[in-house]
């Protein structure tokens, strides 16, 4: 069979090296754009190739689909095994969707970078490549591998084109994330002594590794869970290991706002998902109430320093700390409403921040600055512009209709439903959530028109072309969010089961036989 | 209830003395099976008009508005009328469109509910919709984004149509914010005016407020049903446990307040008259703040087994008729004296929707009622501030009942109504409500009738300073009577304004609601029917003599009076509303998120950053690192790998 995981893989890695190797562009001929053009084929290719895999799909077949297993190191265990069940899928559509946007709307981004443009796409197309690994890794090994290998990429990104302060930040991001890689080398080499000692001599395909670890001895097992998820919450970002996520939002180009957001971020919430509950599910449950509140914690604290900010992606930044608690939280209640919800959640989340990123950075860009008082009456100047950093503001806030709604509405039925506490808190996020994306909508577009926007050119046709398909699907997702649903489901029900829970039931259940009348 | 109309009612459950109707819906045929439509074409139009931006649609957009909405107005009408031609027990109407949401056991279809509850709403919405669509063709006319306007109020008649069509809460819940995202986009209409962009937002995060209840309610009926669907639930509710009720209807009482502007989640309503008048008439009189009304009524299977909630629903409204009767007497801006009073009227529905299956019909009479003669005065102020170069002070107006003449005899005939004046629909539909109330209680029944009484005292005061007495008028104004196309649907407005208590002909509208709210024997009232109608009559009159009193004999200064008794000035600031806000909420909480900013730099970061770089002895490489790129970034990425090979091989060796 084909290999399509691998190609999906190797095809943005391939496009990576090609544009380096294209000649860069020097002063004094016509811009061309060729890297862009070039990194930008690539990204639409990959894009096909997944959108193959997501139709191919079988939603009724085996769990994990497209599976390739080969033996890499044989004295640990180690494999390349790539494989998706639809909590995987999900993730690897989110990157190959995001990527194409991405590329197009940072186009001129890599103009004065402390590399050539070439390397500022390059790196993209390459995070792509990785990113694809991770969420497709059946091998504890070579995830961690993957995992690590998707900072190189992101720390060059973050430190080579952005802001004045870039240095600072993305040293920060990488003693952060090599912190929490240590906690989690310190579980995989963990992992593999209790793997040795079991029958089958060493293993880290994780098909074979979780029926060993299901009945591992309670304290080993909730040490080694503890690796996977410090590194995991710090990696999402979860209060309170949050801080290096304001810091490199602020330093960052737009475009690596984004890739790191809404797609690198997840690689925490989705390894506790795969990771923290597949492999320990013991001390999944002995954890949860610790890390539920932590979660609520997140909400109320991301939301509420949200509002006080002054920088608009630093504000960005702190909403997706809110709603990244969101995420964790409908992971850790453990039924199939909130996980479904969260999975959901991982990929809606990525859209709406994307667009909000994107959107805010074409009006930073074209006003030199990123605080929210320099701006004034840009509705009025820029009605398109306006109107999408709406919308991208109102997925951000939930709004029925808009797909984030449905993703964080499931959380909270799942979170009520496991313990109505934590959902009567969680649920003052939506009022935070008004807040700080309203006040920011009020303060920047409405009003007079401050002198320094008066001149403010509206969307060009590119800016509008990358963030066309994100508000699209955010739409149609919004009302039709089966295709999603369909994958998510059945991964989340083995989930559950690994775990060994099933879902509360209702105490008066209602009929359903009336409805299915009307329904035929 | 007797056993001959239980028995026309076969799957009405009893309980406790009345019955709580099960429903049971019938597949959509014939011309029910165009219910989606009613609700596609606004939401249609409002796609093409926005999407297709300002520039583009200018030339249709108005046009294309109003026939999107006159469109759904024929299907509602046809549909009524075929419902009316049904029996009594197939008056349920069911219309599955798509499954919405589908989580494990959780499932929220897109499907409608079409019943005499929402037949009614959908007449209302359409009807009063289509006449204030008409009116801004006049009314906006010379707005350079017009166009921009009627995609607006395409998107909020769909949303609400959503919202009254959908058969459960997941469904009510996208038109009750779909309604709020229109309302905030239209209250900020002129956003360039920060004032107008403020209330936007302010109305949009108080009701925010009250979404928590309309969230945690879903959730609860989910958690104890396994279902969000009405019908399921109707069947079951008298089942679960009386404390799961009285939360449920709580939360979805806390909802209401948001939605509808009751007390304590009032303040947004007076604000949010900064948006252009016909939105005032249709979003903020005729419709959306009714919708905490049809969802105390739609949940009567809920209320109906919680007396603690009725309670509470009872003591919101009472409070709230009267809350907002004394700010309508202060305001001299009469847009704000209409909204105060548009409180205060809902506040009447919701008294009476507290009152179980004894009111539910009541509240919906006076909705329909006040539907029409609200936004009949909503869109004949506007016609008057159009006279008046848009000046909204009542201090400025004036002697205009000659220059205005059909917008002077449609408004009064909204007055008459809304007094109550015998024979106006008025009479009818708040009648009704103080009678029941004085058979619930004596003391909610004074209150009710007392907030009569204010009611024809700051309606009085608003027709005298408007159409009476001195011309006060700004220098350079002068006052015309508005286009035909402004003062038809004003004329249709108070015709139905004069004549929309022949609902109540025959029992008609309470029997009606019977099959979707129940009904149930009269209780005893300590007098007849008619004696409670001179009484209220009576209580009316002295309200009007009190206002002829003291502005109509009395020159109105141009000015407001500064110095002025302590209730005149509280009523003035909105009973202190937003100043309690601003001292309890809004500035504590700007303290608490600036201290929590502070903490996150200073406290969380500083602490974090020197662990890690303590942790990991790093402090000296922390600024070393910061130099040279490609080579530190090897050494990290080397030393762990180095530390990789070395672990795995070191536990290899043992």
């Amino acid at each position: 069979m084909f290999p399509w995981l691998t190609a999906a893989l190797l095809l943005p890695i391939l496009g990576a090296v090609v544009v380096a190797l294209l000649p860069s562009p020097s002063g004094d001929q016509p811009r061309t754009d060729l890297p862009q053009k070039v990194a930008l084929g690539f990204s639409l290719l990959t894009l096909l190739l997944v959108a193959v895999i997501g139709v191919g799909f079988d939603v009724g077949g085996e769990r994990y689909q497209f599976t390739e297993t080969y033996t890499w190191i044989e004295s640990f265990g180690a494999h390349y095994a790539l494989g998706v069940d639809g909590i995987g899928l999900t993730l690897v559509i989110l990157t190959a969707i995001l990527t194409p946007v991405v590329i197009l709307a940072s186009w001129r981004d890599g103009d004065n970078g402390r590399w050539g443009v070439n390397s500022f796409f390059a790196w993209m197309l390459a995070l792509e490549g990785l990113a694809i690994g991770v969420f497709a890794a059946m091998d504890v090994f070579l995830f961690y591998v993957l995992f690590e290998a998707t900072l190189i990429p992101i720390y060059f990104l973050i430190g080579g084109f952005g802001g004045a302060r870039r240095s600072y930040a993305a040293v920060k991001f990488l003693l952060f994330s090599l912190l929490g890689g240590l906690l989690m080398l310190a579980s995989v080499v963990g992992l593999y002594v209790v793997s040795a000692s079991s029958e089958g001599g060493p293993t880290y395909l994780l098909t074979e590794l979780a029926p060993i670890t299901a009945s591992i001895d309670t304290v080993t097992g909730r040490w080694l869970f503890l690796g996977f998820f410090i590194a995991f919450a710090i990696k999402a970002p979860m209060f309170p290991v949050h801080t290096w996520l304001p810091d490199v939002a602020q330093e960052s180009t737009p475009g690596t706002s984004v890739l790191l957001v809404s797609i690198l971020d997840k690689i925490g919430t989705f390894g506790m998902l795969r990771f923290c509950l597949g492999l320990f599910p013991e001390a999944s449950q002995w954890a949860t109430p610790v890390v539920l509140v932590l979660a609520v914690a997140s909400v109320l604290y991301g939301g509420l320093v949200a509002i006080g900010q002054k920088s608009i992606p630093r504000l960005i930044a702190y909403t997706s700390v809110s709603h990244f608690g969101f995420i964790v939280m409908g992971i850790f209640v453990l039924n199939s409403y909130g996980q479904i919800g969260s999975t959901l959640y991982m990929f809606n989340h990525g859209l709406s921040t994307a667009a909000l990123f994107l959107v805010t950075g074409f009006l930073i860009n074209r006003r030199g600055s990123q605080l929210i008082g320099d701006f004034g009456g840009v509705e009025k100047v820029a009605p398109v512009l306006a109107g999408t950093f709406l919308v991208a503001g109102l997925s951000s806030l939930s709004l029925p209709g808009l797909s984030p709604f449905i993703s964080e509405f499931l959380v909270l039925v799942g979170t009520f439903t496991h313990n109505w506490w934590y959902a009567v808190f969680a649920v003052l996020g939506i009022v935070l959530a008004a807040l700080y994306i309203l006040l920011t909508y009020q303060r920047t577009m409405t009003g007079p028109t401050v002198e320094a926007v008066r001149g403010m050119r509206d969307l060009n046709l590119r800016e509008v072309g990358a963030l066309a398909p994100l508000l699209l699907l955010i739409v149609v997702l919004g009302f039709f969010p089966k295709p999603l649903t369909a994958i998510i489901d059945p991964a989340v029900g083995h989930t559950l089961e690994q775990v060994g829970v099933s879902d509360p039931q209702p105490d008066v259940p209602a009929p359903t036989a009336a409805e299915e009348e009307i329904n035929q | 209830m007797t056993s001959s109309s239980a028995s026309l009612f076969p799957r009405l459950a009893e309980e406790g003395g009345h019955a709580v109707p099960v429903i049971h819906q019938v597949p959509a045929d014939g011309v029910f099976a165009l219910l989606w439509v009613i609700i596609a074409l606004p939401a249609l139009g409002a796609a093409i008009i926005l999407l297709g931006g300002g520039n583009r649609t200018k030339g249709f957009a108005h046009l294309l508005g109003c026939a999107t909405v006159l469109g759904s107005f024929a299907i509602s009408l046809v549909s009524f009328f075929a419902l009316l031609g049904r029996d009594e027990t197939d008056r349920s109407v069911g219309q599955f469109l798509w499954t919405w949401v589908d989580a494990g056991s959780f499932r929220a279809d897109m499907a409608l509910l079409y019943d005499p509850l929402s037949a009614l709403f959908l007449l209302l919405i359409t009807g009063v919709g289509s006449l204030i669509h008409l009116y801004s063709i006049g009314y906006m006319e010379h707005d350079e984004r017009r166009a921009r306007f009627f995609g607006y109020l395409n998107l909020f008649v769909a949303a609400m149509l959503m919202l009254v069509l959908s058969d459960n809460y997941l469904g009510v819940f996208l038109g009750w914010e779909g309604v709020g995202l229109a309302s905030y986009l239209l209250i900020g209409f002129w956003q360039h005016k920060p004032s107008a962009a403020v209330a936007a937002k302010k109305a949009f995060v108080v009701n925010r407020v009250g979404d928590i209840g309309m969230a945690l309610g879903t959730m609860l009926v989910f958690a104890t049903f396994g279902t969000v669907a009405f019908a399921p639930v109707s069947e079951v509710a008298g089942e679960a446990p009386t404390a799961t009720m009285t939360a449920l209807g709580l939360l979805f009482l806390l909802a209401a307040c948001g939605k509808s502007a009751q007390v304590p989640l009032q303040s947004w309503l007076l604000d949010a008259m900064e948006g252009p008048t016909p939105v005032s008439a249709l979003i903020h009189a005729a419709t959306m703040v009714t919708a905490g009304v049809y969802l105390v009524v739609r949940s009567n299977f809920i209320y109906d087994y919680t007396e603690v909630a009725q309670t509470a629903v009872v003591v919101v409204g009472t409070v709230t008729l009267l809350w907002g009767a004394i700010i309508g007497c202060a305001k001299d801006d009469i847009k704000k004296a209409l909204a105060g009073s548009t409180m205060s009227q809902i506040g009447y529905m919701m008294l009476a929707a507290g009152l179980g299956p004894y009111g539910y019909a009541f509240a919906i009479f006076h909705l329909l009622t006040h539907g029409f003669f609200k936004a009949n005065m909503f869109l004949g102020a506007g016609s008057v501030m159009h006279a008046m170069n848009d000046d909204v002070d009542m201090r400025h107006y004036g002697a205009l009942q000659k220059a205005v003449p059909v917008t002077f005899l449609t408004f009064a005939m909204g007055y008459l109504a809304i007094i109550g004046f015998p024979g106006f629909s008025g009479f009818w539909s708040k009648d009704k409500i103080i009678e029941a109330s004085f058979g619930e209680s004596t003391l909610v029944g004074l209150c009710a009738l007392v907030g009569a009484g204010i009611t024809a005292f700051y309606m009085t005061r608003v027709m005298l300073m408007t159409f009476f007495g001195q011309k006060r008028w700004e220098e350079g104004v002068h006052p015309h009577e508005s286009p035909k196309i402004m003062t038809v649907p004003l004329i249709v407005l108070a015709a139905l304004s004069v004549l929309g208590g022949l609902l109540l002909f025959g029992d008609f509208v309470t029997d009606w609601l019977t099959p979707a709210v129940g009904a149930v024997a009269h209780h005893e009232l300590a007098f007849a029917p008619w004696v409670f109608s001179l009484i209220v009559t009576v209580v009316v009159a002295v309200g009007v003599t009190i206002a002829w009193l003291t502005v109509g004999r009395n020159e109105v200064p141009r000015t407001a009076p500064q110095n002025v008794s302590f209730v005149t000035r509280a009523a003035r600031a909105d009973l202190y509303g937003d100043a309690l806000n601003e001292e309890l909420l809004m500035r504590p909480g700007d303290r608490f998120v600036t201290g929590l900013v502070g903490f996150d730099d200073k406290g969380v970061d500083g602490v974090v950053n020197g662990t890690g770089t303590a942790f990991a002895g790093m402090s000296g490489t922390f600024r070393k690192l910061q130099t040279g790129y490609v080579r530190s970034y090897a050494l990290s990425v080397l030393s762990g790998a180095v530390l990789v090979v070395v672990a795995l091989l070191a536990v290899n060796l043992t």
